[in-house]
């Protein structure tokens, strides 16, 4: 176990420092001045020089690399050229509403995709399989931005029973906040429910095929606790890999939905700072996010030997 | 039964969604607004960032100027209840309203109007209209209520240059920290912002001036066109100023519960053009061009049939404009002649670098269309602002480009050594120099007139249309502005019917 954590230390280590010189060489070369986009097209020319040194654009490129991660090591993440915040509170605050969404996407999804993938396996080549196949296409295939908008016309427009889209903060409470989540995290978890039914159908599939799941039968146990006592805990490995993609996936890859539903995420903020040439939160979002996708990949490797101790003693 | 049953079911859920809907039942006039946006401003300091946005929460509301703009875009009085110009248009003596206070409650005196015009002209300054302060030369106090300016050269637009936000009056304790916690000496208070959300204002108990019939003020930003819709649908926005998707308009046109306006803005939208590059050092190719342009079809395409034609670099709707639309009149056979003569016979090959604005996308497109028409071959490139910044705008770097400048009375860009359209007019200068020197509006307008003609007979560049400022709001709400004369979205004299 110590060898594995060590492992995936020196992992998270080297894909950090990675991110950093891709991320940062990536923005040296792409073109573009946030003093000049600040200050815009009636600027003078000393107005925007002034307000470079302020930024402290006018560093060497060396110099700036190195201070950068030299603050990151240190828990400074710089403060944003636009917003003149610190990055790590801009980043605390999108992460406010992007975990909670996630998590809520992630738990949506699973809640309605390993049921579903087990009915279809155990229902093989009948009506139910065929059913939850069908809506597996449908969810891969319908866009998720289109999702959004349909939800939105539905239960807002017509409905009215949610607001199209913003959020409240959490200031304004917990009711109103998680309310403001529900439909985009409906709508982030139909796709990832999609996949995810169709993995669970071809994962309890496989194990349904296996010898002890027939002896348990010839044994005399019930459909159904053959399904969930063994078949089920079988099954999970694949699923919970799948699963653990997919979170890192709705971190960072919320920013169709929270742009349809303006939610301010972290994946809009970094979206936003893209356009705005928003060098240091570009950097530090990406470094992060890098940093959160190697964790949670970590995270389900530990879960998957929990269910499943063979790999390890492989390993 | 079960019919039955279900049928009460589903009333009973409707009836609970249609409360939920509803919310409060607003017994008198509702005293709260939401204004939709589709930009978040970066912070909310107006003297220190370009963006559009800033100005357009904070304007009039939040900070206000020496002078400030009204609906028509008049210049009045604003923290200055009046004052007097000398003959020599040198010296300006502002008295300031008496009872003006900041946010957090310290006066607003000629201290504060000369660190506010000295920090914004000074060296360090980061001011993104460094240029309006640059005629000053002194700023005196005498007492705490008269600021005297004096300056260097006699300006004819310093009172309505004193008037936008980015001459706003900042104290000199909160100056550094306004970009997130702004005071300012407005009517309303900064109260909070749920950052990429929205900024909440809340009406100043203490403004020394006519209150407000508002409380409480929202801004809310949403970015996407169909979410700006849904959002206008479902009742979370009451009021949308500078609403740019055109062609939902009808839609909202004709549902009762709404209202749309359109007004004017200061946006001449134009196909800058690099006159130093070949062949557009040729006026004959400009000339060509202007002739290839068909601006009806540009209008009723990009804007949906909201938005005027212009044949300079002049707004039609202020004083001084000349129509100069009929100057090259739609004509395509015209166009190739030119070419012809040019040397053009068989057209060139060109490209049209475009930034990310959805007008100018679709301007765009349909002018390479109609450039091709005529032989042009016009390769359509799209760009991200900050590229389009770096390379167009700074380094000059381009062929054919599309833009909207939207500052009011900007015609004296053309006068700027240097600018990005690469254009040099002795005769242009000449009458931009007596401009300076005019402080009679007559006169003023005259000139106004001669520079238009310039710049039309040389076709410096591709002169298009108005961006329009369309508004779509509740049906109850009123006083907002019909026109924006400057980045703004004032609601100081807005309320509910």
């Amino acid at each position: 176990m110590l060898a594995f954590l060590t492992r995936r230390l020196l992992t998270l280590a080297l894909t950090a420092w990675l991110a950093t010189l891709v991320v940062f060489s990536v923005l040296e070369v792409v073109p573009g001045d946030p003093a000049l986009l600040m200050l815009g097209t009636s600027a003078q020319p000393e107005a925007v020089a002034a307000l470079r040194h302020q930024m402290g654009l006018d560093q060497p490129v060396p110099v700036r690399y190195v201070r950068w991660v030299g603050g990151m090591l240190r828990g400074d993440l710089g403060t944003s050229l636009t917003y003149a915040r610190p990055v790590a509170d801009l980043v605390a605050e999108r992460l406010a509403i992007t975990m909670p969404l996630a998590l809520m996407a992630l738990l949506l999804s699973a809640g309605i995709a390993i049921p579903l993938g087990l009915i279809a396996a155990s229902r093989q080549g009948r009506a139910g399989d065929w059913a939850v196949m069908a809506f597996g296409q449908v969810g891969i295939a319908v866009p998720s931005f289109w999702f959004a908008i349909l939800l939105i016309l539905g239960f807002s427009v017509r409905l009215g029973w949610f607001s199209a889209g913003g959020f409240p903060g959490w200031a304004a409470g917990a009711g109103p906040a998680l309310k403001a989540l529900i439909l985009p995290a409906v709508a982030l978890a139909l796709p990832e429910a999609a996949i995810l039914a169709r993995i669970t159908r071809s994962a309890a599939l496989d194990t349904l095929r296996e010898d002890y799941v027939r002896t348990a039968r010839a044994k005399g146990l019930a459909r159904r606790t053959v399904l969930l006592r063994h078949v089920l805990p079988n099954a999970l490995i694949p699923v919970a890999t799948i699963l653990g993609l997919q979170f890192a996936f709705l971190i960072a890859g919320a920013v169709v939905v929270e742009n349809v539903f303006t939610l301010p995420g972290l994946g809009r903020l970094l979206y936003q700072a893209i356009g705005q040439h928003d060098l240091i939160v570009v950097q530090s979002v990406v470094v992060l996010l890098a940093v959160m996708v190697v964790l949670v990949n970590a995270l389900v490797d530990i879960a998957c030997a929990a269910i499943d101790p063979r790999p390890k003693v492989q390993a | 039964m079960l019919n039955h049953t279900k049928r009460l079911a589903l009333a009973a859920a409707l009836a609970i969604g249609s409360a939920l809907a509803s919310g409060p039942v607003w017994a008198q006039a509702r005293t709260d607004l939401v204004v939709g946006m589709r930009l978040e401003p970066p912070h909310l300091d107006p003297t220190a960032g370009a963006a559009a946005a800033i100005k357009e929460v904070t304007y009039a509301n939040l900070f206000e100027g020496l002078t400030r703009v009204d609906a028509e875009g008049n210049v009045g009085a604003g923290l200055a209840q009046r004052w007097e110009v000398s003959p020599d248009g040198l010296t300006y003596t502002f008295h300031l309203r008496p009872g003006a206070k900041f946010h957090d409650g310290r006066a607003a005196d000629s201290a504060a109007v000369k660190f506010s015009l000295d920090r914004a002209r000074g060296a360090d300054s980061v001011n993104a209209q460094k240029a309006y302060f640059a005629a000053i030369a002194a700023v005196d106090t005498p007492d705490p209520q008269t600021a005297v300016v004096t300056l260097s050269r006699p300006d004819g637009l310093f009172l309505f240059h004193m008037a936008t936000g980015d001459a706003s009056i900042v104290a000199p304790e909160t100056a550094g920290t306004n970009k997130q916690k702004p005071i300012g000496t407005g009517p309303f208070k900064f109260d909070r912002w749920v950052a990429g959300d929205r900024v909440v204002l809340a009406r100043n108990p203490d403004y020394d001036g006519p209150k407000p019939a508002l409380e409480r003020v929202t801004f809310r930003f949403i970015s996407d066109p169909a979410a700006q819709v849904a959002a206008l649908k479902a009742g979370d926005i009451d009021t949308f100023p500078q609403f740019d998707t055109y062609e939902a308009l009808p839609q909202f046109r004709d549902d009762p519960a709404f209202t749309v306006m359109v007004g004017t803005t200061e946006g001449e939208t134009i196909l800058a053009t690099n006159n130093a590059r070949k062949p557009f050092d040729d006026v004959r190719v400009r000339r060509a061009m202007a002739y290839a342009i068909d601006r009806k079809t540009l209008i009723d395409g990009v804007l949906f049939g909201n938005g005027a034609p212009i044949g300079s670099h002049f707004p039609p709707h202020r004083a001084g404009y000349v129509d100069l639309t009929g100057l090259y009149a739609y004509d395509p056979a015209k166009a190739k002649a030119l070419l012809a003569q040019a040397g053009y016979a068989n057209g060139f090959e060109t490209t049209l670098k475009l930034p990310p604005p959805i007008y100018a996308r679709r301007s765009g497109e349909l002018i390479a269309a109609m450039l091709a028409e005529v032989g042009i071959r016009a390769k359509v490139e799209p760009m991200e602002w900050a590229p389009w910044l770096e390379k167009v705008f700074k380094g000059k770097d381009y062929d054919l480009t599309l833009i909207a400048h939207t500052e009011p009375l900007d015609i004296d860009i053309y006068a700027r050594p240097d600018y990005y359209f690469n254009h040099k007019s002795d005769r242009f200068n000449a009458v931009e120099g007596e401009l300076n020197r005019t402080q009679d509006q007559e006169k003023r307008n005259a000139l106004y007139g001669e520079q238009q003609k310039i710049l039309a007979e040389d076709a410096v560049n591709g002169f298009l249309f108005m961006l329009p400022a369309a508004t779509v709001q509740k049906a109850g709400v009123q006083g907002m502005w019909v026109n924006r004369p400057v980045q703004a979205n004032d609601v100081t004299g807005v309320r509910w019917k």
